[in-house]
């Protein structure tokens, strides 16, 4: 196909070739800095398994991905059912919501690291006017990852809820008539009519932010760097560091095709869950 | 129950509504403000406790984030390597979308949407590893090429869905006039997406724009784009919040614009296959 040729051979060669290439790397021993590759058969992966750092940072990757992807579908949905109101100002509200997911995140990254100051952050600042903190933020091992979470969340929940409020205005009206007619509570039409029907909508918005959040780089890398020591080092974050601080290609290669596979995996059920639902 | 009180209640309803609506939107933009007025105040009220709200404002950390530092360079290299990789992606992608369109290449189609999902990182490796060998980290062209990993699958799919508008009966009717199909493709289909093209074209540019890991370990001290050289004054330059926050000001003000020209579309760009590298 003269059409698609040209597209599907950059594909291959700047995906396709790359991907072959990290499998083939992953089963060879190789410091840029040392000798040339070595084949090493399965040795990184076993590596890997006895590797606390790599077994830390993949336990890290799922807790930051399952907690945003929580907090940005509960409230996701309850800002889609707020905007399927109409109110004054709907318009301009929905393209405030926008911003933050197109706003450059090395830029909007700084300023919540301006904001977690534990000194002189306006956050501590606001937590004292109404009575609390103040909060380490990321200066604390405990704090970094959900604070990391926090901005995901500010991020990435419109997203969920531009996709939800599609889906929301895609509902029949007939059940809510016949529920009107019934004289269901406003909980009840909720719980039982827009819930299970919203379904779908919320289980893809899910997985798709799911394989998102588990890719989450430059948020962590600007306000972290994945510390302090490595209390919010993600996989991501871990194999960048092999790879480009210490130039470790095989091991690191071995990390990649780990992380290939989850994310690939995750792909596949929500392509796999969008055919089947919607 | 009385029609009055009803009424109240609908009133009380409809305050406490807009109370929650304008307290959502305030956390929502409350670190914009936060960003724009801690770039106009001097570094002595950066760090002054409890934050100032109210101070005299100063341009003079715009003025020092030209001066100080080859901004324009970089401002310049993020504009050749965002529109570099967004034609270029166009010139493939039309086409190729075209085609999966008409000629239902599903597959072809599921294989951009894998390219798109897969972790960014898993390609750059292999890049920085190849690119090294070639002699070409630093370059423009490594650059465009990685940036356009970024931009064609989504320009793809999103073109896949405006060709699919295209009416059949049109391009048939030009078929039997004698126009082959790269001229019913060229002289009939591209001009009805035209829509379509702006929208692919400025996600792909605000993408490229955005762009931070590729970047970072792609670029050299000459070919630093917008998002690495503000990441370079953070980590070398001290915690000068002023000049950061006008850095970041000034990089983030015309992906502001771009989206209000395109805000119809965005979310259906944005949900495809992901958004980050």
């Amino acid at each position: 196909m003269l059409f698609i040729a040209p597209a599907a051979i950059v594909l291959l060669l700047m995906l396709v070739f790359p991907l072959t290439y990290t499998a083939h790397l992953s089963f060879y021993e190789w410091f840029a800095a040392g000798p040339p590759p070595r084949f090493a058969g399965m040795h990184n992966y076993v590596a890997l398994l006895a590797d606390e750092r790599f077994l830390k940072a993949l336990a890290r990757t799922l807790a930051f991905t399952a907690l945003s992807v929580t907090a940005e579908v509960a409230l996701g949905t309850a800002l889609a059912l707020m905007f399927a109101r109409p109110f004054i100002g709907r318009g301009a509200a929905r393209t405030i919501f926008l911003l933050p997911m197109v706003a450059t995140p090395v830029a909007i990254s700084l300023v919540w690291l301006l904001m977690f100051d534990p000194a002189t952050g306006v956050l501590n600042y606001l937590l004292k006017l109404i009575g609390l903190g103040p909060s380490l933020w990321v200066s604390d091992s405990f704090l970094a990852l959900p604070a990391l979470v926090l901005v995901d969340v500010w991020q990435w929940t419109p997203i969920v809820m531009l996709m939800v409020l599609g889906g929301l205005t895609a509902l029949p009206e007939d059940p809510f008539e016949a529920a009107r007619i019934d004289g269901a509570s406003r909980w009840q039409v909720f719980r039982y009519l827009t819930l299970p029907m919203l379904r779908p909508y919320i289980v893809v918005a899910a997985l798709f932010r799911g394989i998102d959040a588990l890719k989450t780089f430059d948020s962590i890398y600007v306000i972290t760097r994945g510390g302090p020591g490595f209390a919010s080092e993600t996989l991501n974050l871990y194999i960048y560091a092999s790879a480009f601080d210490y130039l470790h290609f095989g091991y690191s290669s071995a990390m990649l095709v780990i992380f290939f596979l989850i994310v690939l995996g995750l792909s596949v059920a929500l392509i796999a869950f969008r055919r089947k639902a919607i | 129950m009385s029609a009055a009180t009803n009424r109240q209640r609908e009133r009380l309803y409809s305050v406490l509504f807009y109370t929650l609506v304008l307290a959502v939107l305030a956390a929502y933009l409350f670190p914009f403000y936060w960003m724009v007025l801690s770039s106009l105040k001097t570094q002595i009220q950066n760090f002054a406790n409890p934050p100032l709200f109210l101070f005299a404002p100063t341009l003079e950390n715009y003025q020092s984030v030209f001066v100080n530092n080859p901004f324009f360079l970089f401002l310049w290299n993020s504009l050749v390597i965002g529109a570099g990789s967004t034609l270029l992606g166009l010139l493939l992608g039309l086409p190729a979308a075209y085609g999966i369109a008409r000629f239902q290449k599903r597959g072809v189609a599921l294989g951009f949407l894998i390219a798109r999902i897969a972790p960014g990182i898993s390609y750059l490796v292999p890049w920085f590893i190849i690119f090294s060998d070639l002699n070409m980290v630093g370059s423009y062209t490594a650059l465009i090429l990685s940036h356009l990993t970024v931009g064609l699958p989504l320009i793809v799919w999103i073109m896949i869905g405006f060709f699919e508008d295209v009416p059949q009966e049109l391009e048939d009717a030009a078929f039997i006039d004698g126009a082959n199909r790269f001229e019913i493709f060229l002289k009939v289909a591209l001009p009805i997406v035209k829509p379509g093209i702006a929208t692919a074209g400025i996600l792909s540019f605000i993408q490229s724009w955005n762009t931070f890991m590729y970047s970072v370990v792609l670029s050299n001290s000459e070919t630093r784009t917008l998002p690495v050289a503000v990441f370079g004054f953070l980590s070398y330059g001290g915690f000068d919040w002023g000049s950061l926050t006008a850095a970041a000001t000034v990089i983030t003000l015309p992906v502001m614009v771009l989206t209000l020209l395109i805000q119809r579309h965005i979310v259906a760009g944005l949900s495809v296959g992901g958004v980050k590298g």
